[in-house]
């Protein structure tokens, strides 16, 4: 009976195995992929009933807490994608977070202290001229950084690990350790809160559209597959990662479009605009904010510029092979400078998101991100080794970071305790991921 | 007796009135006070095997790498077509349509086989997007003349066979229409078929009048499909000679005791 039984199980579980290994070969889904949604899918659940069991209320997967997780991501995520690079070619960039520290004070500095005085207080153009200032620094000390890397042939390594150092120091100088505030309100924005947000409408437009983009990449794939007669997915897979796809926009719409603006802002909002707050309150979504945006935005362009680009091809071709590279004709010193100039950049991006997100600048600002985005992009796949590494990888380990960051703190663990589990769940993924990488082989 | 038949089936003799695709004059190169290639010169006529034997060490490669851009030498005139050229890098000797099938291939392990087939020269779409599905296609084409049975396009080429890599370091070389071509033990790593397919490939492009510069440890194949051999011992040449005119035994001595034949 038992024989029998386990005899029909097996026999039941290959058809049943081959089936699901059928569906990922016609679809092509990635099963690094899956693993990684399936961890955050694990982390987010198990804060949540955690909290449901043990404090009475499940705080995380409520649309305030998914919405605050999208936002805390913007910042790493950013620097993340362009960590990426940095990592596949064989180099580290330790010094991120002092960079974003030095950019955070310039750009106060400019918009508090400079440009009031040259083109009056308020004036709309501020927040621009700032963020551009922010990232052209941000782009010239990561080129620096690339140029000794490259030229010098010092190991990224200690170049950057000097850098940690040396612009922590200069954050320090150019401030004189205090905080530079107010900032420019426009500029606040790109931080998100209530007003940093697209609301309903514009969230349901950019849903829409990132729907249409799904929809397009996968009819213009298949048309281009067609007309060098490659082999076709079948139209079922076709139709399940649209499905998907578009589900998971319209999902992350709605979840924010769920999370209401807090009374006050409504009141002051009300107030400003002449309307009638009714007496059940007024219910404003906050929608999409701006830095979330921005990180989809990044996202995308540094998926296009990794595939679809020569310089993405070169970073690929240096990170599997060097020699190979040079003796392709790739200019691989110049990469090198091009790929810390891009990490320098994005970094001054990320900074323009964090300082605006506080409001204020300090020369602290950004303190230990290296550590984080390090992480997010190792977590998110991202080989050591080099060679390997994707955008959406690493954006996705940035929300794995910040979800066991997030998490942690609902349910009240102390800071000690966080990064206890931060630093084993780094040395956990990366071990889970040499072990998948050697049964790939 | 097998020899005779190897040598019967060899095309034509070579002309060498005209001007060579290659000469190599006077190169010299030293690493660290080693003179690794020692005034060398050496040329090469369109449709000619020539082969650079040697032990290892002996400065085969070095001198190549000359020739390919990979190395600088210290002193001593590249002419190609009987111009000087000036080859500073691996992009310069592309420009020359100089291509170089390295000993180690030179591949992207984690590429499939149409990026590295077209690494650095990718072919872009609208917007100077690359055009990985034009590409792939093209990759297809070569690849069914010179290796019908390949057939693993999307996988990266660390998951292929010695054989198959090999024949992507070599579409790569022939795919841009080279017409000076070094290949670096082209046969290294293969088995019995796979060197016979590497054979056929060179009469083919030697009968198409390229010029081939082919470094080889065996004996056999030098005697097999070279016109002439060149014999480098601690960085010098020994001498070139055609591969017609002596034995087995003569070049073996011209590789171990460093004397021309008849010395």
């Amino acid at each position: 009976m038992t024989q029998t039984s386990s005899a029909t199980r097996q026999d039941g579980a290959s058809p049943h195995t081959s089936a699901i290994g059928r569906f990922l070969r016609a679809t092509e889904i990635d099963t690094r992929l899956l693993g990684m949604i399936g961890a955050l899918a694990l982390i987010w659940i198990g804060f949540h009933l955690y909290g449901a069991t043990f404090k009475g209320f499940g705080a995380f997967l409520t649309p305030r807490n998914l919405w605050n997780l999208s936002v805390q991501t913007a910042s790493i995520g950013i620097m993340a994608t362009g960590m990426v690079l940095v990592i596949i070619t064989r180099h580290i960039d330790l010094s991120v977070g002092s960079m974003l520290g030095v950019c955070a004070v310039v750009m106060g500095v400019v918009q508090v202290q400079v440009l009031p005085g040259l083109i009056g207080f308020g004036n709309p153009a501020i927040w621009i001229i700032a963020a551009i200032i922010g990232m052209a620094v941000g782009t010239m000390i990561g080129a620096f950084h690339g140029f000794i890397i490259a030229y010098g042939k010092v190991p990224a390594f200690i170049v950057t690990l000097g850098g940690l150092l040396v612009w922590r120091g200069v954050a320090y100088l150019i401030t004189r350790g205090e905080t530079i505030a107010p900032l420019d309100e426009t500029f606040k924005l790109l931080g998100g809160g209530p007003y940093g947000a697209i609301g309903e409408t514009g969230s349901w437009i950019v849903g829409l559209l990132g729907c249409a983009g799904v929809l397009w990449l996968l009819w213009n794939g298949r048309k281009r597959r067609r007309s060098y007669e490659f082999p076709l997915r079948p139209l079922w897979a076709e139709g399940v990662l649209g499905t998907i796809g578009c589900v998971l926009i319209i999902g992350a719409v709605l979840v924010v479009n769920a999370y209401p603006w807090p009374k006050g802002i409504v009141r002051q909002y009300a107030k400003a605009n002449n309307i009638e707050v009714p007496d059940g309150g007024l219910f404003i979504s906050h929608g999409f904010a701006i830095p979330v945006l921005i990180l989809v935005a990044v996202g995308i362009a540094m998926t296009v510029l990794l595939n679809r680009t020569r310089f993405g091809r070169y970073v690929l071709a240096i990170g599997g092979n060097p020699d190979a590279a040079e003796l392709a004709g790739i200019n691989t010193r110049l990469m090198t400078v091009k790929i810390f100039a891009l990490m320098g950049l994005l970094t001054g991006l990320s900074s323009v998101v964090a300082s605006a997100r506080l409001g204020s600048a300090t020369n602290s600002l950004g303190t230990l991100d290296e550590l984080y985005v390090i992480a997010a992009a190792v977590i998110g796949g991202t080989s050591l080794a080099g060679g390997v590494g994707t955008i959406y990888g690493a954006i996705l380990g940035a929300f794995v970071m910040q979800s066991l960051q997030t998490g942690m703190v609902l349910i009240g663990f102390d800071s000690a305790m966080q990064q206890i589990v931060v630093g084993s769940v780094l040395v956990f993924a990366v071990f889970i991921d040499t072990i998948y990488r050697r049964n790939l082989k | 007796m097998s020899e005779t038949s190897m040598t019967m089936t060899k095309s034509a003799p070579v002309d060498r009135t005209g001007t060579p695709l290659v000469e190599l004059r006077d190169i010299s190169i030293a690493f660290g006070g080693i003179k690794a290639v020692d005034h060398v010169s050496l040329d090469l006529y369109p449709g000619e095997v020539v082969g650079l034997l040697g032990h290892n060490g002996a400065g085969k490669s070095t001198l190549i790498k000359c020739l390919s851009g990979a190395y600088q030498m210290d002193a001593g005139e590249i002419f190609i077509n009987g111009e000087k050229a000036e080859i500073r890098n691996p992009r310069d000797a592309r420009d020359y349509n100089i291509e170089t099938i390295y000993q180690t291939l030179a591949l992207a392990d984690n590429l499939d086989a149409a990026s590295n087939l077209f690494l650095g020269r990718e072919i872009t779409g609208p917007g100077g997007f690359v055009d990985d599905a034009r590409m792939e296609a093209e990759t297809r084409k070569i690849m069914g003349r010179l290796n019908p049975n390949f057939r693993k396009f999307k996988d990266p080429v660390m998951a292929l066979s010695g054989g198959q890599r090999q024949s992507v370091a070599i579409a790569r070389a022939v795919y841009f229409n080279a017409r000076i071509l070094i290949m670096d033990e082209p046969t290294a790593a293969l088995g019995p078929h796979e060197t016979q397919m590497v054979a056929e490939l060179i009469e083919e492009l030697k009968a198409q009048g390229l010029g081939i510069f082919l470094i080889e440890h065996d004996i056999h194949n030098v005697m097999r499909l070279c016109d002439r051999a060149s014999v480098m011992k601690n960085g010098q040449l020994v001498g070139t000679v055609n591969v017609d005119d002596v034995t087995d035994e003569d070049i073996l001595g011209m590789i171990i005791l460093g004397k021309r034949p008849g010395e």
